[in-house]
């Protein structure tokens, strides 16, 4: 996928002009945000379960390694594979090898990021292999040729009668007249349109939610079943999952469970938790024969011992997404790549690089709320932090902005120069504004006054004010 | 926390006037003196503040950053307590001043024992002197914007509604989304001011859908940036700080960006 994350400003601008992207992210700000929090009110030790699942994964990312290799170990005794990737690239050549030894044209996928990270859908494509998404919202995009807007809801960026057009121009074959107004209506005609493609297709792509070491497990979870017919009725299925996705034990899932739907969609546990070990045994009635995961690492391991290591914590419930008002704002395409939302603006610039992704961690206003509703506790403002800290020792910021800062900072810590300073600036914008209160226009202040006013200072610095008054009480 | 209100000594606060207060609204700072001293506090003002630093922190610059907190912590080093009418300056002193030395172990202990000394104004007044009432009056119906770092970093939320409860003639409805940031942001207003301002009118229209008249916050750049907006909509409702209400003075000097004469 071309990232155009450098084009966040000019991405921003057209998702705010947008009118349908913005009544899809007026339902999402209103209905994410109300569900999570009635479903924590509802569970009283919802803060000590967090604490219990950031402790799992910060075990898990001191001992990475051998986890992992444990994990391999396990998958091979029940018969599976494990295909290591480095990077994209990696992953896509061990998919597109699997395919083809399995003489494949059409592949069925669940609903992953991964799949999304190594953009697997244009690599078989252009392998003449056809990649079909079941999950409805990956469905409805692929038939627009776009991509997930949010890491849980894909097409959360759409209104229904945009997906009702969008239906109507893919399935020509079906009566133009017919009614698709109800959301019921388009899940139906979606769900009768897949289902012969499950029973067709050579492989199933799936990503995973969790691998387990201890049972060599992967995990996913979803609300429409698609996961598990995608890998069900295929004879082979591939997992495409990060590094960062094991868990030791299955107990240990349990407890990721329990936040994960909580923080995602206020649901208590997801309509379908589906764990897969290995290919079908003699005794299974149905079942793949055989199971490859593909496990990427993609520059992840280089965050492990850095600042940024928390983030691998991270389970992609989405919750820092529902709760974000720039992301509320302005939805997830303008981020301009894979991942959007708090965790896309830490994720991304370890992906992509900080220099075309460096917009991302600045389009922040540190107000925490990502953090607070963050199941895993990963401290995502304070890491954007560090992202602008990297970028301020590289010098990546805008001149003009850099010389602004500079100009501030050389006064703030001169005390005398900055109050002479600030008396003059106090003096003279209080004086201008001194009639209406306010300004409608200021020179060096456009951003600002082109949508609202700038309140005018009242015209003495409480500092001069202070001394005089000092001065005044010593006499 | 100890109980100071029945010390035998007069409490000894440094009045952290912040930036914008400073230059922008300086009744604000006088408001907190007043609240300050009317709960029996010695306040001074120490000469050598400008800034807390977050510009330059939140733009990842931390030489400057360091030298500012450095000057900060020296020029309030002497105070019982160090108190901010902000919650955003008071958390980055408080919160922030730890993580920024969190390389310097030697410094460290100092700079953790100055941050524990250092309060928000309206959670000061509740929680550290025990105050429970204010003298005040202002007829309105208010609601509270709960600004980000003062909510999420210093837990204050329950303070400035129970002090506002004891003003006579106000009545303080809740605002939806009151936990949902402004827009403001410090530079991230001047970096993406088209998102800020949809934040802002999202909030703005969230206060006006109240029917209240008047819209509080303990944050002067919150304030500016929704005092800014509904003036720009020509929405009616008066802007003011928290303190400005609770220090009863808000006779003497109208909302946030309206005009003089029209009191």
């Amino acid at each position: 996928m071309q990232a155009t994350s450098h084009d966040f400003k000019e991405n921003a601008r057209h998702a705010l002009g947008d009118k349908n992207l913005q009544a899809a992210l007026g339902i999402l700000k209103r209905d994410f945000a109300g569900r999570r929090g009635a479903a924590v009110a509802r569970l009283p030790e919802f803060d000590r379960l967090r604490a219990e699942g950031r402790a799992i994964k910060d075990h898990v990312l001191q001992h990475l390694d051998l986890y992992l290799e444990a994990f391999e170990q396990k998958v091979v005794s029940l018969g599976g594979q494990v295909h290591w990737a480095a990077d994209a690239a990696e992953a896509r050549d061990h998919v597109l090898a699997i395919c083809r030894a399995a003489g494949a044209s059409t592949v069925t996928k669940g609903k992953s990021m991964i799949a999304e990270e190594i953009g697997i859908n244009e690599h078989l494509e252009k392998n003449g292999i056809a990649p079909i998404e079941t999950d409805l919202g990956e469905y409805i995009i692929q038939l627009r040729h776009e991509t997930p807007s949010h890491i849980i809801a894909p097409a959360i960026h759409l209104i229904k009668e945009q997906v009702a057009d969008t239906f109507r121009d893919a399935h020509t074959h079906l009566d133009p007249a017919r009614p698709l107004g109800e959301a019921r209506q388009l899940c139906d005609e979606a769900r009768a349109l897949l289902r012969p493609k499950f029973l067709a297709a050579d492989v199933g792509i799936t990503g995973a939610n969790f691998l387990v070491a201890e049972t060599g497990s992967s995990i996913i979870v979803t609300n429409e079943g698609n996961g598990d017919l995608t890998q069900n009725l295929t004879r082979v299925h591939i997992v495409l999952a990060s590094l960062e996705k094991i868990v030791p034990t299955l107990e240990d899932v349990s407890t990721l469970l329990r936040l994960l739907a909580r923080s995602a969609t206020g649901q208590e546990f997801s309509t379908y938790t589906t764990v897969s070990s290995g290919p079908r045994r003699p005794e299974d009635t149905d079942g793949p024969s055989e199971y490859h995961i593909v496990l990427l690492d993609n520059g992840r391991s280089a965050m492990l011992g850095t600042e940024f290591q928390d983030m691998l914590r991270c389970i992609r419930c989405g919750a820092c997404f529902n709760h974000c008002p720039v992301y509320g704002a302005v939805g997830g395409h303008a981020y301009g790549w894979v991942y959007g939302g708090p965790m896309g603006s830490v994720l991304t610039p370890q992906l992509i690089g900080v220099k075309e992704a460096g917009n991302l961690p600045n389009a922040s206003t540190f107000c925490g709320r990502c953090e607070s509703v963050c199941p895993m506790q990963i401290p995502l403002p304070k890491m954007m932090r560090h992202w602008r800290e990297r970028e301020f020792e590289r010098h990546l910021q805008p001149t003009a902005y850099r010389a602004g800062l500079r100009f501030w900072a050389f006064l703030a810590r001169n005390p005398p120069l900055y109050q002479a300073a600030t008396q003059v600036g106090a003096a003279l914008l209080g004086w201008s504004g001194r009639g209406r209160g306010r300004f409608r226009s200021l020179p060096l202040a456009q951003g600002w006054t082109k949508g609202r006013d700038m309140p005018a200072p009242e015209g003495k610095t409480f500092m001069a004010q202070w001394a005089a008054r000092q001065k005044q009480r010593a006499s | 926390m100890s109980d100071v209100s029945a010390a035998a000594h007069p409490v000894r606060v440094g009045l952290f006037v912040t930036c914008l207060v400073d230059l922008f609204r300086p009744s604000v700072g006088f408001a907190a003196v007043k609240l300050l001293e009317d709960a029996g506090c010695q306040v001074e003002v120490p000469q050598t503040q400008t800034c807390c630093g977050q510009p330059a922190y939140n733009s990842g610059d931390k030489v400057d950053t360091k030298a500012i907190a450095r000057q900060v912590m020296t020029a309030f080093a002497d105070f019982d307590y160090i108190v901010a009418p902000s919650g955003s300056c008071a958390g980055m002193l408080r919160a922030h001043y730890p993580e920024l030395f969190a390389d310097e172990p030697a410094f460290l202990p100092e700079v953790r024992a100055f941050a524990a000394k250092v309060h928000e104004l309206v959670s000061f007044l509740t929680d550290v002197l025990r105050v429970e009432r204010v003298a005040a009056r202002y007829d309105g119906v208010a609601v509270y914007h709960d600004a980000c770092s003062g909510l999420r970093e210093l837990g204050v939320r329950a303070q400035p509604r129970q002090l506002l409860r004891s003003v006579a003639g106000l009545t303080v409805k809740e605002l939806a989304g009151a936990d949902v940031c402004c827009g403001f942001g410090g530079t991230f207003c001047i970096k993406y001011p088209d998102i800020s301002e949809r934040m802002v009118s999202d909030k703005v229209a969230d206060a006006a859908a109240t029917g209240a008249d008047t819209l509080l916050a303990g944050d002067l750049g919150c304030l500016l940036n929704m005092a800014g907006k509904a003036s720009r909509q020509g929405r009616a409702i008066r802007v003011r700080h928290v303190a400005e209400v609770l220090a009863d003075m808000t006779d003497r000097l109208p909302p946030i960006g309206a005009p003089a004469e029209r009191r």
